[in-house]
């Protein structure tokens, strides 16, 4: 009962996006079979990819140690009692996954706002600061205000906000876009994380440790508490970008188009940043920064589906948090890595392929 | 592109004309430089000074002259300002050697934004150094210092390999980028570390942030002859550094060797900011704002550029330790974090000041 209550919502706005993008497309681009071509693809993929976050997610609930047999999943889900494996589904790997499938849906839309926004497939929220923003705040609360919970789910949004905000006006982003952005975004970035090592030195070391596992971005401490909050912060957030999201088509007609059909392109640029930092900060507030997959979302949906998708891009970033949390509880052993570790250290080469990538065509960064 | 680079190089130095892409480097104003020199010159002894009498417990500069030149074991306050020596001592060789690798780095990249903080050799040489401490148990200078050396160096090349591929060069943005995301990858293999072990973390959570009282002279003295070595390297680029300003192709054309000449001079960078790295831990910024400060005072002639870094890097970094000893008393704020916080205020200005950073 449970599951059923959880899975339906964390893919059900992803769904709901998938048809208002096919329905936008089909009014702005439906002048040629061709786009109708792509859209059949990008709706075939989109499904695909749906289907992976779920064999995913039922993957991350019942394989491990224990391993959890469909029959015995059945009969838990139906709300019986099986000795040693209820409370660890219930109570671990269920929220666990949730919380997974929709943090990595969150961070997939963040990072493809920021990317389609500053027209460069590097500006992610993990390269530009906001996650460090998000960050610094999140441990300053916890190590010195000992927040938690929704308070702490807050603080980490002011700070990925104000950071965001800072980083755009001072690169003027309402009349630049692109380089002057990232650039201040990783020197801001690199001053807030040492200002995250200073507040590590700043308390013992078990609580250096609980705060660089959450740093890290982890779903072990995962809660029902915890998925409550993502969704909500989702079922707020995710129409509100779908309709951003259809602006964000006009503006890429360029800045004097997109002021001729009348759009306020300034104050649609400011909305669709602080919907991609909301979206950030809200699943970092609760399983801290998963390093890249903000980043790998949206470029990876656009080499499966031929272009930018956002409904794609959300099941990318699922699918990635989900199988990362998988690999790293299951693949090394008595040893369980946080999901962060391994979407970071794997990450890195793919973010350095895509410059060589964009080198060799003459448009990278 | 060449083009774009060259006007965006010259947008905070007033010395150099935007125009005069093609002219040689404008001579250097010695005698200008030599009143520059001067004041740093004055300005590290100055801040040295300070560095051994400011702390939880404060004397004054004739109490530290005294305890320099008639040390009186007995003489508590003399006790105190010979314990700071090192500390004082390390942070005077390591702002030299950063600010020279920072400067040397802009000179072979061709890029004004270049820092061993931002292009991931520091990341590179603490994830080194964090094997070393995990799987070797090592705690000594001696030990870390390979690892720096090689974790530095193994950044340099990756960074410049995938940032140079391609038809335009190493941009800024794209060296910036390159770098980000090489950090950020080696900082989530060594956050796995960490995680795993405890121990490594309480030592290395104190050496990240970038300390210099942790070392003592017998650990600078072991390091002097790589920084020496960096520094000749580096030194004997001066030639390359400003036939590169004009260009790649005009650098050949002035009979040049570009690659071979960039290998060397890289190897210093990587002796100087890993030797560095290895002494006082990650310290970022300290070597894109320096020769940026030099620049606008003196000009961009590599000639006075660099040895002019090597007496502003001491005078920053003494300056940055000697007021996070004071900005939240008791307690210290490590140097490291005392550059990042002066240094990207800087960094988002030469960002600003420049027309356009292209993609």
């Amino acid at each position: 009962m449970l599951k059923r209550a959880d899975t339906a919502p964390a893919t059900a706005p992803a769904d709901a996006n998938a048809s208002r993008e096919a329905a936008l497309s089909a009014s702005i681009g439906a002048d040629s079979s061709a786009a109708r071509g792509t859209g059949r693809r990008v709706r075939r993929v989109g499904a695909v990819l749906a289907g992976a976050v779920v064999v995913l997610f039922i993957a991350r609930v019942v394989l491990g140690s224990p391993v959890v047999y469909l029959d015995q999943l059945a009969q838990i889900l139906a709300g019986e009692t099986v000795p040693g494996l209820s409370f660890i589904v219930l109570e671990h790997r269920l929220p666990a996954a949730s919380v997974g499938a929709m943090a990595g849906a969150a961070l997939g839309l963040s990072g493809t706002v920021f990317q389609t926004l500053l027209r460069n497939p590097l500006a992610s929220p993990d390269v530009i600061g906001v996650g460090y923003g998000a960050a610094t705040a999140a441990v300053t609360g916890m190590l010195a205000f000992g927040l938690a919970g929704p308070l702490l789910s807050a603080v980490a949004f002011a700070g990925g906000l104000v950071v965001a905000l800072f980083v755009y006006f001072m690169a003027d982003s309402g009349k630049h876009t692109g380089g002057r952005f990232i650039l201040i975004g990783i020197g801001v970035a690199a001053m807030l994380q040492a200002v995250l090592n200073y507040l590590l030195t700043r308390t013992d070391v078990r609580a250096a440790g609980d705060a660089l596992h959450w740093l890290v971005g982890s779903l072990s401490s995962s809660t029902w508490e915890r998925a409550g909050t993502i969704l909500l912060s989702l079922v707020v957030l995710v129409p509100l970008t779908a309709l951003a999201v259809s602006k964000l088509k006009i503006l890429e007609l360029g800045d004097d188009a997109a002021s001729g059909l009348g759009l306020d392109v300034r104050r649609t640029r400011a909305a669709l940043v602080v919907l991609g930092v909301a979206l950030s900060a809200c699943t970092i507030a609760v399983t801290g920064p998963i390093a890249f997959v903000a980043f790998l979302a949206g470029p990876l949906a656009r080499l499966l589906a031929g272009r930018t998708n956002f409904a794609c891009s959300a099941f990318v970033g699922a699918a990635l948090v989900l199988a990362a949390d998988f690999a790293g509880a299951n693949l090394f052993g008595d040893i369980s890595l946080p999901a962060g570790v391994i979407t970071g250290a794997l990450g890195a080469p793919f973010l350095l392929w895509l410059l060589v990538r964009s080198n060799k065509q003459g448009m990278g960064g | 592109m060449t083009e774009t680079l060259r006007s965006r190089d010259a947008g905070p130095r007033p010395a150099v004309p935007a125009s005069g892409r093609t002219a040689p480097p404008k001579r250097v104003d010695v005698s200008r430089a030599v009143v520059v020199g001067l004041v740093l010159a004055a300005g590290v002894v100055v801040l040295a000074g300070l560095s051994l009498a400011v702390g939880a417990r404060a004397t004054s500069l004739p109490v530290v002259w005294d305890a320099l030149v008639d040390f009186d074991p007995a003489n508590t306050d003399h006790v105190v300002i010979h314990t700071r020596i090192p500390r004082t001592v390390t942070g005077i060789v390591v702002g030299a050697a950063l600010a020279l690798a920072g400067a040397a780095m802009q000179g072979i990249t061709r890029n004004p934004l270049a820092d061993p903080g931002i292009l991931g050799l520091n990341a590179g040489a603490a994830l080194a150094v964090v094997l070393g401490i995990h799987l070797f148990g090592i705690g000594t200078v001696t030990g870390y210092i390979w690892f720096a050396f090689a974790g530095a160096a193994f950044s340099a090349v990756v960074i410049y390999l995938v940032a140079s591929l391609g038809r335009e060069g190493a941009t800024p943005v794209k060296l910036a980028l390159a770098g980000a995301a090489l950090a950020a990858g080696l900082m989530s293999v060594m956050h796995a570390i960490l995680l795993m072990d405890q121990a490594a973390l309480d030592g290395f959570r104190f050496w990240q942030v970038g300390v210099l009282g942790a070392r003592s002279l017998s650990d600078v003295a072991t390091l002097l002859p790589f920084f020496a070595a960096g520094a000749l390297l580096v030194f004997a680029s001066t030639r390359l550094f400003n036939a590169l300003a004009l260009g790649d192709d005009a650098a050949t054309g002035l009979g040049v060797r570009v690659g071979r000449g960039r290998i060397t001079a890289g190897l210093g960078v990587v002796l100087l900011a890993g030797g560095g790295t290895a002494l006082a831990g990650p310290i970022a910024f300290l070597g894109l704002v320096i020769p940026h400060a030099i620049r606008l005072l003196t000009g961009a002639d590599y000639r006075s550029l660099m040895p002019l870094s090597v007496l502003a890097g001491p005078v920053l970094l003494l300056g940055a330790d000697v007021l996070g000893r004071i900005i939240l008393p008791p307690s210290e704020v490590q140097v490291g974090v005392m550059t990042a916080v002066i240094g990207a205020p800087v960094f988002i200005w030469l960002i600003r000041t420049r027309k356009q950073v292209t993609l």
